[in-house]
Parts: C-alpha cells; sequence; structure tokens
C-alpha cells in the first residue's frame, strides 16, 4: 500500500510533483502513466525517501519508507536500470544489496534465477544489454521478497519474450497480494497489464481510476455505418439525440448507440445498409487527448493528436 | 544455472529481509570493496609506493651518506625507509574518493539508500571498511619498507632496528596515517559527490595549506605550519623530532581531527540532500 498525501516536489523554480495524492492498493497491478517528464520517476524517489518532498507526505505499507526497520521487505524497486556499478559483477551487486539486508546467498540464487539472468551474472554489470540491465534492477527489487513492488518503466528494453515475461511476473506478484505500482509512457502498455490507472501530467494528478472505467470512459465506442442514403440515416439517427458525424467516404460515425441498435432503425426505415463496424477509439488517442495540456515537450509540427 | 523462467520468483526459502543493522552494512560494503577492480589497483599501487620509493631513496641516501656531524645527528633512516608513504597516500586518498563518488557518479547510490534509507549507516560502514582494508596492508607494507630500506641503509652503517626508542611507533603510524587519508578520501568524495571535485578537493587538502602557508610572514607560518593537515599527521611517521612539529601522537590527533571535521560535513550533507 503506497498513500500520498498532497506530495509536492520543487527543484528550484521548477515543480516535478504538484500536490498529487493518490493511494496504490494491494492486489491489483497499478500502472502509473504520463507523458515523458511528467514527474513519475520524482514521485517513485519520493516514495522511497530517495527525494525528499518539498511539501505533502508518501506512506509505504503504513510508514514513511525510511521508519521501516527492514526496508527490503517492505518496498523493492527498480529506479533505473543503470543503479549498477559497471565494473562489479550483478551477483555482486545483488550480494550487497541483500546483505544490508541480512538476505543469504540462497536468495541471491533464486532471484538470479527468477528474472533469467542465470550465468550472466558472474559478469561485470557494465557489459550488460539494457534488457540485461532491466532484469538485473528486477530481480534487486525482488530481492527481499517485499510486499510492495515499484518499478519504473521496466519494459524499457526488453524484447517481446521479456515484455511478455514482465507483464506475467506484475500479475502473479499481485495476484499473491503485494502492491504492484509501475510507471511507463505508453498506455498500450499499460493497458495490457495494469487494472488501476494513475495518470500524471506536468506532476499533476490527471485521473485515478479502473482500467475498464478509463477505457469506457476516455474512448467511447463509434459505430461507422455506410448506406445509400446517408442523408437520411444521419437525420434518422440524429432524432434519437446520438451525435453522427460524417465521413469522407459517405460513411456516418455514431457514438451513443450499439451496431444492434442501429441496424435496427435503419432495417424499420427501410434503408439500406452497405457497411455496418463497431470501432474502438484506440487507447493511445485518449490518453493523447487526456493528456494533451500536460505535455512539456512537444515537436512544433505535432499540431495536435492526429495519426 | 536453469534455463526455465518462472512467471513469479519463487518465495525466499529462508527468511526474507531482515532489520537493517551496522552490522549488516559493514558486510555489504566490505562486499563492494572487494569487487570493485578500482580496490585492487589503489592498493596495489599503495603498497608498491611504499615499499618501492622507500627502497630507492635508501640507496639514493646510501650513496651519498651525510658527513658532517650534524647531519649525521638529523639523520632519521626511519623516516628515510618510510619516504613511500607520502605518495602512498594519494593512492589511498583516491581509494576512498572512488568507493563513494563512484556510487554518484554510476547511479548505484540510489539502489544503496533504497537498501539502506537511514543512510548514515553506508557512510559508516564505508569508513570501517576503507580504514581497515588500507591499515590491514599499509601496515605490512611499511614494515617491509622499513626492513628493505635499513638491509640497505646498513650498507654505510645508518641503520637502525626496529626496538629502539620510536621506531616501531613511526612503522605503525605511518600505517595509521594512511588509514586516516583513505577516510579523508571518503569524507570528501561524500561531501563533493563528484570523483573529479573530491580528488582536487584531496590534493588540496593535502598540499593547499603548506603551500599557502609559505606566502605568510615567516613569524606567522612557522607558527601555524604544524597544525597543518599534513605537517601534523606525518609527525608520527618520523623518529627524529622536527624541530617545529608536533609531538608525534598530538600531530597525529590534530590530523584525526580535520578528517572527522570532513566526515562530520559529509553526514550532516548526506541525511539532508537528495540522492
Amino acid at each position: 500500500m503506497i498513500e500520498a498525501h498532497g506530495l509536492t516536489k520543487r527543484y528550484g523554480d521548477k515543480t516535478a510533483v504538484d500536490g498529487l495524492s493518490f493511494t496504490v492498493r494491494p492486489g491489483v497491478v497499478t500502472g502509473f502513466l504520463g507523458p515523458n517528464g511528467a514527474g513519475k520517476s520524482t514521485t517513485m524517489r519520493l516514495i522511497l525517501g530517495l527525494d525528499a518532498p518539498t511539501g505533502g507526505s508518501v506512506t509505504v505499507n503504513g510508514k514513511p519508507y525510511q521508519r521501516h526497520a527492514a526496508p527490503l521487505r517492505e518496498a523493492g524497486a527498480l529506479l533505473d536500470a543503470r543503479s549498477v556499478h559497471p565494473g562489479r559483477s550483478a551477483y555482486h551487486h545483488l550480494l550487497a544489496l541483500a546483505q544490508t539486508s541480512g538476505i543469504g546467498r540462497s536468495r541471491v540464487d533464486e532471484v538470479v534465477d527468477a528474472v533469467g539472468l542465470g550465468g550472466a551474472t558472474r559478469k561485470r554489470a557494465g557489459g550488460f544489454s539494457l534488457g540485461m540491465g532491466q532484469r538485473l534492477g528486477i530481480a534487486a527489487a525482488l530481492l527481499g521478497d517485499p510486499r510492495t513492488v515499484i518499478l519504473d518503466e521496466p519494459v524499457n528494453g526488453l524484447d517481446t519474450e521479456g515484455i511478455r515475461w514482465i507483464r506475467s511476473l506484475l500479475r502473479g506478484l499481485a495476484a499473491e497480494g503485494r502492491t504492484v505500482f509501475v510507471s511507463s509512457h505508453l498506455m498500450s502498455e499499460m493497458a495490457m497489464t495494469a487494472q488501476h490507472l494513475i495518470v500524471i501530467g506536468r506532476g499533476r494528478l490527471i485521473a485515478d481510476t479502473g482500467m475498464e472505467e478509463f477505457i469506457a470512459a476516455a474512448a467511447p465506442s463509434l459505430v461507422r455505418v455506410r448506406s445509400t442514403d446517408p442523408a437520411a440515416l444521419a437525420a434518422l439517427l440524429r432524432s434519437r439525440d446520438v451525435v453522427v458525424s460524417g465521413a469522407d467516404d459517405g460513411a456516418l460515425a455514431v457514438s451513443g448507440l450499439s451496431t444492434d441498435q442501429v441496424g435496427r432503425l435503419a432495417g424499420a426505415a427501410g434503408i439500406t445498409l452497405l457497411e455496418l463496424t463497431a470501432q474502438q477509439a484506440s487507447l493511445e488517442e485518449a490518453f493523447m487527448d487526456l493528456t494533451r495540456d500536460a505535455v512539456e515537450f512537444r515537436a512544433p509540427t505535432t499540431g495536435g493528436a492526429q495519426e | 544455472m536453469t534455463t526455465t523462467r518462472p512467471t513469479t520468483p519463487a518465495r525466499p526459502a529462508g527468511p526474507a529481509a531482515q532489520r537493517v543493522t551496522q552490522a549488516r552494512v559493514i558486510r555489504s560494503e566490505w562486499t563492494k570493496l572487494r569487487t570493485l577492480p578500482s580496490t585492487a589497483w589503489s592498493l596495489l599501487a599503495a603498497v608498491a609506493l611504499i615499499v618501492g620509493v622507500g627502497a630507492l631513496y635508501s640507496l639514493l641516501r646510501v650513496t651519498r651518506p651525510p658527513s658532517d656531524p650534524a647531519a649525521v645527528a638529523g639523520f632519521d633512516p626511519t623516516a628515510v625507509s618510510l619516504t613511500g608513504v607520502q605518495l602512498a597516500e594519494l593512492a589511498v586518498g583516491i581509494l576512498g574518493v572512488l568507493l563513494v563518488a563512484g556510487e554518484y557518479a554510476t547511479g548505484t547510490i540510489r539502489a544503496t539508500f533504497a537498501a539502506v534509507p537511514r543512510r548514515l549507516p553506508v557512510l559508516w560502514g564505508k569508513a570501517v571498511v576503507v580504514g581497515l582494508a588500507t591499515l590491514v596492508l599499509c601496515l605490512p607494507a611499511a614494515l617491509a619498507a622499513f626492513l628493505v630500506g635499513q638491509s640497505i641503509l646498513s650498507g654505510e652503517g645508518l641503520d637502525i632496528a626496529l626496538g629502539d626508542p620510536g621506531v616501531a611507533r613511526a612503522v605503525l603510524g605511518s600505517a595509521l596515517y594512511l588509514s586516516a587519508v583513505g577516510l579523508l578520501g571518503l569524507g570528501l568524495g561524500a561531501l563533493l559527490r563528484s570523483t573529479a571535485a573530491a580528488v582536487a578537493g584531496l590534493f588540496g587538502v593535502l598540499f593547499g595549506p603548506q603551500l599557502l602557508a609559505g606566502l605568510l610572514p615567516a613569524a606567522w607560518s612557522d607558527r601555524i605550519y604544524p597544525y597543518l593537515p599534513v605537517p601534523a599527521g606525518v609527525a608520527v611517521t618520523a623518529v627524529q623530532p622536527d624541530p617545529v612539529s608536533l609531538a608525534p601522537w598530538s600531530g597525529f590527533a590534530v590530523f584525526c581531527l580535520y578528517v572527522a571535521v570532513v566526515l562530520a560535513l559529509a553526514a550532516w550533507r548526506l541525511g539532508r540532500r537528495d540522492a
């Protein structure tokens, strides 16, 4: 369980995190979503006490993280895949972290096997690929068998197999009753993994909602319908108090009715339909709509959320 | 070495994470120290400098032995054989710098502080392992340098025995002094966080004050010189007392005070700054 209350962090005159309040509950994967520079990594550092908040507070399992006597049992974190000395072997990196909390070598071997690093752990971490670095960071996060797992952009640099592995790992950890808090700037990735979403932009909370509610609210389904008489069909549907807009090829985009309803209405009015399809607006588009005002860096050519 | 990838990691067979204690953090820091390639290099360099430079300087002095009675009386065979300590201090100081500044440079410090969020045990743990590792390696090295040097100096009958007054103290003091310089490097690394800045700071503390004191009027500089870090610290490594220097152990105590101030500042900043 992670609870943030009015969490604020300013660096000089720049506000990275601005009055964030949210709760991350155990048993589900909570996605932490926001554009680059939204304050996700800063928030995670604040949770772990690496940075001190300018205002507000945050607790992990009921206490500020620094106050726990056995911190690695409370939370394990992947903050930056490169939080490793390149000259030290992966095994010794993990061993040194384990020893701070009296965790034995057998547990180091367990997490190494669990993340699939196997034989690479005796090599210097400096020679690791980004994907191996991520696996090493995840191994470090799992060392203490923590009740709360915090992962910052864990899929970065992973191949397809690795991404699928992360998804099942996260769901498995949540199913064991742990709190799983994972950040990403990719909505599509979150949609496949997370059951709950916390969306921030420019350090402020934009949404704190279940994944299904988010999808339903942010991406209303459209029905695309083409007929021999678009004008008559449009008039018919508009009388039903639904939003109808025309497409270039003479098709209509209808929101607020299902395909079944559109088909029955057209049939009753004797209008011939040529095409009737349900279309889901992409989640990525919905996410961009939501955070459009909160994007910090934008290429000058991008006028809006086209494409 | 299995290739299977369980979807969730096995629950630990033994007990999970236990409380963080100072003893556990020392063990962790010892693992970090011994698994860094730069540790071996800097300690090897320190030992080689202590023994090698001591032997070289002894050879040099034996070819030009002191002739007039005053020079013979002032000749300190122990100090001659331990000349290398003055160079080895750079190697151990840099070892101390790297052990902490290296963690900031690579980002390891975030993993370290996530495991030990109270932070200060990390600084004390590093201090214990740097201090002990330096002492344990430099004491035999200083003894070897002394023995090699005396056997060279004995060619001209200039040698001294370990049992003579102050000699054993100077050998032990050399190792203690180097150990303290290692802690000074550690403190500077933790205070400044950047390897380059901390190495520059180390050179500054070790050599700067003497240079600046030389610019002062002689009456002033003679008075403050014995209290400058290195002149105070090396008092414990000489048998023949320099007329202006402090007594051996008082000088070493003054040097330790400088180191303690740097470590205290580092500890104070460590608790306050964002990692």
